[in-house]
């Protein structure tokens, strides 16, 4: 009975019935290897809305992960091209703990010297970006010049499903581990929940933001190998306004903006409708520049419908029996 | 009785930039018993319990386990040395379940270093129930009530197997019957050899609960000792530095034509069937229990909450109140219960705090006239006696008691014709309570019509011209006169005035 | 407290005004603007040209008019993300209508009749909804300019009136632009409402603690959503202004325009949780962001590597403030 009642539920049923509509004009839609298809392509969003769920949970929020994504993409491409040798494992893990690292530098800001985040991530986002721009020299690093192994590893199947779609899937079951099962991810609730209990109860809320930060930071490098390799293709503006969508995933998926609510189900939910959406436009023969402003809608919709289910709830002070009585 | 005290304070001192928030206090708390603390708002209890639960480092002193000196460096080390506190409002997560409020910072683990849920579900169950608690450990915390909450609380210093437990101003929030619950479980922790601080505005139930006691005033420590030792004005005495008789204002006038008249006020799940009139002059009692729908009635005279049925009259107009605006407009203003998030805007200065809601008459054609404000804002304050540096300062640099002088200052400066004053003496310290209730007798007698909702029955005894009783959202009595007594009160506010001649006995 | 009974009168203020201006953010601004000033002048010969100096100012007017609007919204703890989807829906309902050949006049009210809507539908959301708006307005942020990429498409709209061209191009007198003299005239209007009407003191109380200024009789929804009017309104002008700077409408126009709009208020010293804030700092903040950008674009840094200085300044008077009362303490 809860779940039935709970966001997850209407968001399924919500993505259900999209499907359903979807499939009466285009039936092909949901077959098998097209859904699986439009999850690969939702991967990057589904891995970023996981970590900024894990932010927005603390009361911050990460304008920066697109960013973010951009300039380890490019190092990443860098990298492969400066060094072609290089194993495509090991930039990898580089460009991660290069996210990580800008995402440090969001949560110290917040944390050490007690800028909003919002400030912070706006500050970033905007340097981030010139950043790129400066190793890059403003230059395109493009598909002749990176190595195969580097562009192949994100679509190479293992078990019928690309690398990047179990990088997203290894993400979902990761961060739904962390937040249900740790200290740490229950942590992530109570600072945002009640940030003065938090204190009492021994949490540091200042570290557990900035964490929140290096994770975000640390999906965000990942996603930035993934992007360039799949599009196989580098430059200062990719992923540019994808932040928008990252946060839009997670209102849809009844992430509270004011922190402490939400779930691994709802940020992966909302990033699949967006996902939904983007993959079936072209089908169903509606022009793809009606995709912003249905997802606009969808974010509209969804928050209002969060804020009655969540309102409704007050004491009642009359008994109903005495009306009777 | 050990003579080693589980947790003792010694000299310790706290100083912030300008004040002297502890000044070298004493506390000693022993096994198996409850020690009061004692003091006025201000005395330094919450700068006390932060630095016992290791917010705050202490500049000085040296706070002693068994007699060994500790150092609380965070919040965690407090904790790890057994020391718990319940708060004021339960600081709790609303959306983690019970069994994880209870856990968080200490849950049981897996081999794998993650969390137990399915141990940490039973041990939270078999705690619950060894305090008398049947609450499911699996229910999200925003679904419960106020008191199960403090429930939860109370299991969480179980569960980390406190030593000390803070208790502070427990009761507050609570009705009559979950303050009773309370005192069971106070009693099952002493018996259970808990140190209990348990910090009180309430002298009955300091003296129902407490073994010892300790006072401070203004950050020092002015004594303590064993509870059978003192009696009720000796610790009054001793809180205040004078002794402070408990007597009301005398009231001269007597009430004057009917000035407001409210019918038939209804709300869909707050009150209903509301109907009463107020004179000039008079002041009106709304006694019951934390709960009945007082606040909500007032709150909806006020227009912030929108009642589904009733008008009121002033004078001879017929009023619709729809917004505060509305009510300001006719005359009506409310000082709230919860002054820090209601009544002060704490980072704007004193003068415009007390002209918001009188901008109209300051300035001109919309246009703000700076020298106006200030002549307003010092004529109400300083009838008042507001103690502030200047009407420029903040609000939030006041101390409790002068940011209630600002928000009433603020409604007088509105020349307002009746005055709701909710529980305007919770929680401030038995001086600024005397001066508050000379103050009422004194608006009253200028002909303003005075709105007193109160918890406290000497209070509605000594002030009320008449008292009316509400009960789960409803009117269920007006009491004056001689039908005025505290017997009464309490019967009719619990629901067990039916019969007649149990009253009158 | 000392417990004195004598009769003791309040001063008004303890503070003199100048006292209160030295310790100012807008004076820290104002000294960073200068140095930035002086080192530009030292960096190009060019730059103390006026001709040049006018073409600068055209880096901040148009995104000043909506940072003032966006200043009272944010100083009200509100906040409007799609400021920039407004512009871009503005110019395109502008660049619609000039299909049907309205004129300049009928071009100008439909611009600003937009941004009015948009403000109002804004409006509606968060006050008559009660909705958080950050969150509504990254909605109407993807809607509006969802519209706008709807009716645009890939294409653009060009061919405005000759006449429609003052807005953007003309002079009111010898270097001083329409647009800034716009600007100029908007900076005042927002000062004095902000700082000396009873709608700004209103504006202050809601930021600080909206219950109790609700409390205290403030009609919180209803200054709330002249708010967003306003800034609506503002960003109708700034589509105004903007295409006919430009001469047409394309689908990138005012792309990421409300991060830079945020970043001039809270440079210009507003706190971005609402409640303190001045108009004199936006102005300033504003001056600041424009000298960067024409300073780094005389000494031929590309504008995506000013970015990096925007955004370090943003981080850094905030920072810098913060880490030294650190210190101190």
């Amino acid at each position: 009975m809860t779940f039935l009642r709970s966001r997850e539920a209407v968001l399924t049923g919500a993505l259900l019935v999209l499907l359903a509509l979807i499939a009466t004009r285009f039936p092909g839609f949901i077959a098998p290897a097209n859904l699986a298809a439009v999850f690969n392509d939702t991967a990057p969003l589904i891995i970023l809305a996981l970590g900024q769920m894990v932010v927005i949970l603390t009361r911050c929020i990460d304008l920066s992960v697109a960013a973010n994504l951009a300039l380890c993409g490019m190092v990443a491409a860098l990298l492969n091209v400066a060094f072609p040798g290089l194993p495509v494992v090991v930039i990898v893990a580089a460009v991660t703990a290069l996210g990580a690292a800008l995402g440090a530098v969001n949560g110290l800001l917040v944390w050490k010297v007690g800028i909003p985040p919002i400030v912070v991530t706006l500050g970033t986002l905007t340097i981030f970006r010139g950043v790129i721009f400066l190793i890059s020299d403003g230059a395109w690093v493009n598909a002749h010049q990176m190595t195969d192994p580097f562009k192949a590893l994100p679509r190479s199947a293992l078990l019928g499903l690309p690398v990047m779609s179990w990088c997203a899937i290894a993400v979902i079951v990761g961060t739904a581990v962390l937040v249900w099962r740790t200290a740490l991810g229950r942590s992530f609730y109570a600072v945002g929940g009640n940030p003065h209990a938090a204190v009492y109860t021994g949490i540091d809320v200042g570290r557990t933001q900035f964490t929140a930060f290096v994770l975000s930071g640390a999906l965000a490098g990942l996603t930035g190998y993934l992007w360039v390799a799949r599009y196989a293709v580098a430059y200062v503006d990719i992923a540019a306004g994808f932040e928008l969508d990252v946060i839009a995933a997670c209102v849809i998926g009844g992430i509270g903006i004011a922190g402490g609510i939400g779930s691994v189900g709802g940020a992966v939910l909302g990033a699949l409708f967006l996902g939904v959406i983007k993959n079936a436009l072209p089908v169903v023969d509606i022009s793809p520049f009606w995709q912003m402003a249905i997802s606009g809608a969808a974010i509209i919709t969804a928050v209002i419908l969060n804020s009655r289910t969540r309102r409704a709830k007050g004491r009642l002070i009359l008994r109903q029996t005495e009306g009777h009585a | 009785m050990t003579d080693v005290p589980v947790l003792a304070l010694r000299g310790v001192t706290k100083t912030f930039p300008g004040v002297t928030a502890l000044d070298g206090v004493h506390l000693s708390l022993f096994a198996g018993q409850v020690t009061a603390l004692i003091g006025e708002n201000g005395a330094g209890k919450s700068t006390l319990v932060k630095t016992l639960t290791g917010i705050y480092r202490p500049d000085g002193g040296s706070i002693e386990i068994d007699g060994v000196p500790v150092r609380f460096a965070t919040a965690q080390d407090a904790g790890a040395a057994g020391i718990t506190a319940i708060h004021q409002e339960t600081v709790l997560f609303d959306e983690l379940t019970v069994a994880e409020n209870i856990y968080i910072g200490h849950a049981p683990r897996t081999r794998f270093g993650l969390i137990d849920t399915a141990r940490m579900m039973r041990e939270a169950r078999s705690l619950l129930a060894s305090i008398g608690a049947t609450l499911d450990p699996a229910t999200r915390l925003r679904d419960l009530g106020i008191a199960s909450k403090h429930l939860v609380a109370i299991a969480r210093a179980l569960s980390i197997d406190a030593r000390v437990v803070i208790m502070d101003e427990p009761t507050a929030a609570l009705s009559q019957k979950e303050i009773e619950e309370l005192y069971a479980l106070v009693a099952t922790l002493k018996a259970q050899g808990k140190a209990i601080l348990f910090i009180s505005h309430k002298f009955d139930e300091i003296f129902r609960i407490a073994d010892r006691y300790t006072v401070f005033r203004d950050g020092q420590f002015v004594g303590d000792g064993l509870m059978a030792d003192v009696d009720q004005d000796q610790l009054v005495q001793m809180m205040v530095g004078r002794s402070v008789d408990r007597v009301f204002p005398p009231r001269t006038h007597s009430p004057g034509a009917e000035l407001l008249k409210v019918v038939g006020y209804c709300h869909p799940t707050e009150f209903a069937d509301i109907t009463f009139t107020l004179r000039q002059g008079e002041i009106l009692g709304f006694y019951g229990l934390i709960g009945a729908g007082r606040s909500e009635l007032m709150q909806a005279l006020f227009g912030i909450t929108k009642p589904s049925k009733g008008v009121c009259r002033i004078d001879d107009r017929i009023s619709v109140i729809r917004s505060p605006a509305d009510a300001i407009a006719a005359g009506i203003v409310y000082v709230p219960e919860d002054r820090g998030r209601q009544g002060a805007i704490t980072a704007l200065p004193i003068f415009q705090n007390v002209t918001l809601p009188s901008l109209r008459r300051t300035s001109r054609h919309g246009f703000l006239r700076m020298a106006e404000e200030f002549t307003l804002a010092r004529t109400y304050t300083e009838r008042l006696d507001l103690r502030a540096a200047s009407l420029d300062q903040d609000v939030g640099n006041l101390s409790g008691g002068n940011q209630q002088k600002v928000v009433i200052a603020k409604w007088l400066a509105t020349q307002p014709r009746v005055i709701i004053l909710d529980e305007p003496t919770k929680g401030i310290d038995i001086g600024s309570k005397a001066a508050v209730h000379a103050f009422m007798a004194e608006l009253a007698a200028a002909g303003l019509s005075v709105i007193m909702v109160s918890s406290e029955i000497p209070e509605v005894m000594g002030m009320s011209d008449r008292v009316i009783v509400m009960r789960e959202g409803r009117m269920v009595a007006e009491l004056a006169g001689a039908a005025l007594t505290p017997q009464a009160l309490v019967r009719h506010a619990a629901g067990i005035g039916a019969d007649k001649t149990k009253v009158a006995a | 407290m000392t417990d004195t009974s004598l009769h003791r009168r309040l001063p008004d203020r303890l503070t003199t005004r100048t006292q209160r201006l030295l310790r100012s953010w807008e004076v820290l601004l104002l000294a960073v603007a200068v140095a930035i000033f002086t080192f530009n002048a030292l960096a190009s010969p060019y730059f103390l040209n006026v001709w040049n100096l006018s073409d600068a100012t055209f880096n901040f007017t148009e995104k000043a008019m909506i940072a003032f609007a966006m200043a009272l919204l944010i100083i009200a703890g509100e906040i409007d993300l799609s400021v920039a989807a407004i512009v871009a829906l503005a110019s395109t309902a502008m660049g619609y209508a000039l299909q049907f050949g309205v004129g300049t006049p009928g071009l100008v009210a439909i611009g600003l009749g937009t941004g009015l809507a948009c403000g109002a539908f804004n409006g509606f959301l968060v006050t008559r909804l009660g909705l958080a708006s950050i969150v509504v307005t990254i909605g109407t942020m993807s809607l509006f300019r969802g519209i706008s990429s709807i009716v645009l498409g890939d294409g653009a709209f060009n061919g405005y009136p000759a006449s429609f061209a003052v807005f953007g191009q003309g002079y009111v007198w010898w270097v001083i632009t329409v647009e800034l003299a716009i600007f100029a005239v908007l900076a005042v209007v927002f000062g004095v409402l902000l700082h000396r009407t009873n709608f700004g003191r209103a504006v202050y109380a809601i930021g600080n603690n909206p219950t109790a200024a609700l409390f205290s009789g403030v009609r919180v929804d209803r200054v709330r959503f002249i708010l967003f009017l306003l800034t609506g309104l503002m960003a109708g002008l700034a589509a105004v202004c903007l295409t006919s700077r430009l001469g047409s409408t394309r689908p990138s126009i005012a792309m990421g325009m409300e991060l830079e709009v945020v970043t001039m208020v809270v440079l210009g010293g507003v706190n971005i949780l609402g409640g303190s804030g001045t108009i004199p700092g936006v102005v300033i903040a504003a001056f600041v962001m424009g000298l960067v950008t024409f300073g780094l674009g005389l000494l031929n840094v590309p504008g995506i590597v000013m970015s990096i200085f925007v955004g370090a300044l943003l981080i850094g008077v905030i920072a810098l403030p913060r880490l030294i009362g650190k210190l101190r303490a």
